[in-house]
């Protein structure tokens, strides 16, 4: 096998500019995909970050039939106290749930006395929010990090268009479930930015707040949002919970619960599903560059060698040995392009990372781009450039192999 | 003891609609350990006989036996086995492998084609080169080296898998007179050294001398068969 290697490695210096040619091609196209699947990756990965640790949370579970009228926040599909103590014991059996945060989610009128809009409102308790979203502090732009009984975290742009600043009053008001309406003062402790644009239009009070407002007399969830350690695992918690929580049946038979994983409640996930399509376009085209190349550059060789393939036929090398021959040259050309892409691409997604190129999502400005390559990827691309160069070397090394002696030599 | 026997060998070749008659009902029998040479006009039939016997094409009728094999019969892949086993082969244009250095070009059917062991593959290689005057320049590569040490090396690379039979085709065509001689000198030496049987064609009146038997092709017949020291057809040398 060796030897195979060395008369390839021979044969690739004898036509050193094509071999450089080629496998310069081979080596652009595997820089262009790590540097493409580095840069999406980071970014991909950012704005997942951003909308589950700041917003979303990784997995929500709702009550059965909340999810169909969302937009309307109906408090008629809370889950009752007891249906939430049996969620909470069932997250605690589940290792690999890191935390859970229980909200009321309600609409309003928000009022600054001089002004009145609508407002969605999140009811939390502080803590467990803030540890299933552990970015969210970092999005509150203006005063306290902390959500306090008798305050108010507004959003960013009802706050500028309202003119209210930290320190304000405000009054929210609310219809209760009874169909009843209520207010309630509140000091605005913070002014929080959006995630997902100018749509944005979710503040934060204590969960209690949140109570005496709609006039609840026991706490009724709207939604359970769930950090899970590994986010890697996330289908994984995902599909066991469903499986423990479908068995959860109301007096109809139906299931209680819903559970939907983030890429459920964010449209931000077709925009995912779009980059990890173009990192597969990109890599067809990469399989694409190294197949045409590789072959052409074959094809080449072995039409200029027609008599030398003649001459070692001849002598008796076995047909097989002479398929080996060429497709350890193809193989050689996938190794070459792959190494020197692999470090190139490597190199040029570590000076981007360097070089903290920042850039805006929606209402997030100057988002730091923080490329990387992880081995996988790095193994994937090389697997792909290396199988696909033997692809491409296989027809015509199959060609030389089949090839009579006798025509051979008498080729000129 | 005949290392070939021939027997009403025919070979007819198909160009376009025109079916021609290369080789037309051949009888002979070559004996082991000596040097032959097929003579004749351009198209008389002495390349298309020696790819026959070495295996590389098949005739249209006639039985060919070879080291006591009939390869009229071979397969790809069994002719392939057989030609490393028992033929060397000297070609006119010598088609050393231009990548590899004349040892290595000697060391190939050894590496490639028998797998025999490093020792083993050393040893036969240095005598080789020795044995063709080559030792010197073992290590340069094909197109260092003149047209006579190519041939050298190229008649080396055939014995050094110790074969019954090298053929070599016309293989001092594109050399000049002198180193002609030589490479033709070289192949007897070898020939009385190994013990090997040479067939070569040629069109080379100068060296034909050289050979023990002389077969003249004309027309795909054999015409005249001359023996040193005897004759077949009533001549000798």
């Amino acid at each position: 096998m060796g030897n195979l290697f060395k008369i390839a490695v021979r044969n690739l210096r004898r036509y050193k500019r094509r071999t450089i040619l080629t496998s310069s091609l081979i080596t652009i196209g595997v820089i262009f995909v790590l540097v493409f699947v580095g840069v999406s990756g980071s970014f991909k990965n950012m704005m997942i970050g951003q909308m589950t640790d700041s917003m979303l949370g990784h997995i929500q579970v709702h009550r059965k039939g909340y999810m169909a009228s969302i937009d309307n926040l109906p408090l008629t599909m809370n889950m009752k106290p007891l249906a939430v103590k049996k969620l909470e014991s069932i997250f605690k059996d589940i290792q690999d749930i890191e935390s859970y945060s229980p909200r009321i989610k309600f609409g309003g009128m928000f009022s600054s006395f001089t002004e009145t809009t609508n407002i969605r409102l999140n009811g939390v308790y502080p803590e467990m929010e803030m540890k299933t979203l552990p970015l969210l502090a970092s999005r509150i732009s203006n005063g306290g990090k902390e959500i306090k009984k008798g305050e108010i975290i507004i959003p960013e742009l009802l706050a500028r268009g309202m003119r209210i600043n930290v320190g304000d009053n405000i009054v929210v008001i609310a219809t209760n479930k009874d169909g009843s309406v209520n207010g309630k003062q509140l000091r605005v402790s913070g002014i929080i930015e959006s995630v997902t644009g100018p749509g944005g239009r979710d503040g934060y009070v204590h969960i209690e707040d949140a109570m005496e407002i709609l006039r609840m007399e026991e706490m009724e969830i709207s939604e359970i949002a769930i950090r899970i350690k590994n986010f890697d695992k996330l289908h994984d918690v995902y599909n066991h919970l469903s499986s423990i929580l479908s068995n959860e049946k109301n007096k109809q038979g139906k299931p209680t619960f819903e559970v939907h994983t983030w890429e459920g409640l964010s449209p931000f996930y077709n925009i995912a599903r779009m980059i990890d399509l173009m990192s597969i376009f990109i890599k067809i085209m990469l399989i694409a560059i190294v197949l045409i190349s590789v072959m052409n550059v074959m094809i080449m060789a072995v039409y200029e060698r027609i008599r030398e393939i003649g001459t070692i036929a001849a002598i008796g090398t076995m047909p097989g040995k002479i398929l080996n021959m060429f497709v350890a040259e193809g193989f050689l050309l996938g190794i070459i392009g792959a190494i020197a892409g692999n470090i190139l691409g490597a190199a040029i997604v570590y000076i981007l990372k360097l070089l903290k190129i920042t850039f805006d999502f929606g209402r997030q400005t100057g988002l730091v781009l923080s490329p990387s390559v992880g081995l996988f990827d790095i193994l994937m691309i090389s697997l792909i450039v290396i199988v696909v160069a033997v692809l491409g070397s296989l027809q015509p090394a199959f060609k030389a192999s089949r090839m009579e002696p006798i025509k051979a030599l008498r080729h000129v | 003891m005949s290392l070939i026997k021939a027997e009403d060998l025919i070979k007819d070749y198909k160009v376009g609609e025109v079916q021609i008659r290369a080789l037309d009902g051949l009888n002979f029998e070559i004996e082991e350990a000596s040097f032959v040479s097929f003579v004749g006009p351009s198209g008389s039939g002495k390349t298309t006989l020696l790819n026959l016997i070495g295996c590389l094409d098949r005739p249209t009728e006639g039985k060919l036996i070879v080291a006591e094999k009939d390869i009229t019969t071979f397969e790809r892949r069994e002719s392939a086995a057989f030609r490393g086993e028992h033929i060397g082969f000297i070609f006119q244009d010598f088609n050393l492998m231009s990548v590899l250095t004349v040892y290595e070009n000697i060391e190939y059917p050894l590496l490639m084609v028998q797998n025999v062991p490093e020792k083993e593959r050393k040893e036969r290689v240095t005598k080789l080169l020795a044995a063709v005057g080559m030792v010197d320049q073992k290590n340069k590569y094909p197109d260092q080296i003149s047209g006579g040490q190519k041939q050298r090396v190229a008649v080396a690379r055939a014995l050094v898998t110790n074969p019954e039979l090298v053929l070599a085709d016309e293989p001092t065509a594109n050399l000049d007179h002198k180193t002609a001689y030589m490479v033709i000198e070289l192949m007897k030496k070898m020939q009385d050294e190994f013990k090997t049987t040479f067939i070569f064609s040629t069109h080379d009146q100068k060296i034909v001398g050289e050979a023990e038997v002389i077969y003249t092709l004309e027309d795909g017949q054999i015409v005249d068969v001359r023996k040193r020291g005897g004759s077949e057809n009533g001549k000798s040398l």
